[in-house]
């Protein structure tokens, strides 16, 4: 049985050696290593959340981008389509407007003409009168006496005047 | 012949000689003996005995006489075959102190003086404490220099594997275990697993600065166990006392006779118990498996060449096939000694629930 009961001298180095070991590794040894793993695994994770976070930030900055090429070509599409319908009504309301001066100045030009044309014709008619007195004198002059024949002229006369 | 002998085999079966290294002189080879021998402990490292010489390493015996009362250092070479240092002091060979340093009186008397020698396990504990200590601080060194720099700490080759083991016992081990306390029991967790695993492993290397039975020797487990122990009752919250002494049961199990009170305080005591045999008995068995199929080859040298052979190369097989299985328990063995402890310091630290379990 001397397997089963511990010898003094042996627990004695036993527990020597073990405190030893036990104090020094438990003041000098372990709590620094297992500090700085714990220190460096905080490290990791704190760079990994940060990746994630300028990942996340990479991907907002890139939709922005997106989303603003997008609206800029809404943008431009816009802008286009005002350009051409102004460009459009602009013409369109300057040929309207065209139209309306001509018409407004053919109608100046008709009435002008118009007015021409009575005046020429109350010149005419003027010159008519003058020139029907000169006949009518004239014919009085030579055939007073002879009625028939003096109206007849003086509608023949006329006639004439007219139709020029 | 000793277990490390078989190295020794392994050339001489390569010469063919005739096994003679396995036959001591005069006859029969006691395997009982040579087997209690080993996985004991001794004064002196006997290493190996080559044609009737043994090559013994001395170590010092200190020993403190009963009759004068003077302590004593000599070597052990001194008592070498048989004699007897200063007529006084000898190496017994009665039944009671078989092996061990016995003091003879004046009057006759044999005693057993009071010891504390160098033997071959102290010898092997104070060699494998000193060298943990200088692999540990040197891992520490390596960190310290590194304070501040987190993103330094990439350890490569020898210094990543310790991390690896140290973290597998701090994550593994303490913080499941040991509940919110866990920092205070880390220190010694990893120093007692390092210290099982690397004296258990040195402990299989059949050359001598190895092959000595220390964690198979109970004085040492006995010690670890006392740790445990101590640590774990000066820990212990109050509800811890309480469960034990007060335990939550009927009352009739409590008064008048203390049924349940009893078998929760013996339960201090069988915990670590358990854990001082558990760790003994693996380690020695393993020890003793390994001694006895080396012992084959040398026991089976008078079945004839033929037979002699085979079982020699069975048992070599088996030897080696052991070996792994015996690597396989130095680190199981630390393991379960590591993880029990933790176990039972996370169960000294129960807190209140009655309270809770009443208002549910």
């Amino acid at each position: 049985m001397a397997l089963l009961t511990p010898e003094f001298g042996l627990l004695f180095w036993m527990l020597l050696s073990f405190v030893i070991v036990f104090f020094v590794l438990a003041k000098f040894g372990w709590p620094i290593i297992v500090n700085m793993v714990e220190e460096r695994k905080a490290y990791i994770d704190k760079s990994l959340d940060e990746a994630r976070q300028a990942h996340e930030r990479l991907l907002g900055i890139q939709d922005e981008q997106s989303r603003l090429l997008k609206e800029t070509r809404e943008e431009q599409q816009r802008l286009l389509k005002d350009a051409n319908e102004t460009k459009a009504k602009i013409i369109s309301d300057a040929k309207e407007r065209a139209e309306v001066e001509a018409s407004k100045i053919r109608a100046e030009n008709q009435l002008l003409i118009q007015k021409e044309q009575e005046q020429a014709m109350r010149e005419v008619r003027s010159q008519v009168a003058v020139l029907s007195l000169d006949i009518a004198e004239k014919v009085l002059r030579k055939n007073l006496d002879n009625k028939p024949a003096q109206q007849d002229l003086v509608t023949q006369l006329i006639n004439e005047v007219n139709n020029n | 012949m000793k277990y490390k002998a078989f190295i020794l085999f392994l050339g001489l079966a390569l010469c063919s000689f005739q096994a003679h290294a396995g036959e001591p002189e005069g006859g029969e080879l006691n395997v009982n003996e040579l087997i209690l021998e080993h996985i004991g402990d001794e004064y002196g490292w006997h290493v190996t005995t080559i044609d009737g010489h043994d090559f013994a390493i001395p170590l010092p015996i200190i020993v403190r006489s009963e009759q004068t009362g003077e302590w004593y250092l000599f070597s052990s070479a001194r008592l070498h075959g048989g004699h007897a240092y200063e007529e006084r002091f000898s190496i017994s060979h009665e039944e009671a102190h078989k092996g061990k340093i016995v003091e003879t009186l004046a009057d006759g008397e044999v005693v057993r003086p009071l010891d504390f020698s160098i033997t071959k396990d102290a010898f092997t504990l104070i060699m494998c404490s000193l060298i943990l200590i200088a692999v540990v601080l040197y891992c520490a060194r390596w960190y310290r220099k590194r304070q501040g720099h987190p993103e330094l700490i990439s350890p490569s080759g020898f210094i990543a594997f310790m991390e690896l083991v140290i973290m597998s016992v701090v994550d593994g081990i303490a913080k499941p275990c040991c509940g919110e306390h866990y920092k205070r029991y880390t220190p010694y967790l990893l120093t007692v697993f390092f210290f099982i695993i690397f004296v258990n492993l040195v402990g299989l290397i059949p050359i001598f600065p190895g092959g000595a039975n220390v964690t198979g020797n109970i004085a040492v487990t006995c010690v670890l166990a006392l740790f445990t122990f101590a640590i774990t009752n000066i820990y212990g919250t109050k509800e811890y006392w309480k469960e034990i002494f007060w335990p939550d049961v009927p009352w009739w199990l409590k008064v008048p006779v203390p049924i349940m009170p009893a078998v929760e305080f013996l339960s201090i005591f069988t915990k670590p118990f358990a854990l001082m045999i558990r760790l003994f008995a693996s380690i020695l068995a393993g020890h003793a498996l390994l001694l006895g199929l080396t012992c084959t080859v040398f026991l089976t040298v008078k079945l004839g060449t033929g037979m002699w052979a085979g079982m020699t190369a069975f048992s070599m097989l088996l030897s080696i096939f052991s070996s792994f299985v015996e690597l396989l328990v130095a680190y199981i063995q630390a393991y379960v000694f590591t993880m029990l402890s933790a176990i039972y310091f996370g169960l000294s630290q129960v807190e209140p629930h009655h309270a809770k379990a009443v208002k549910d």
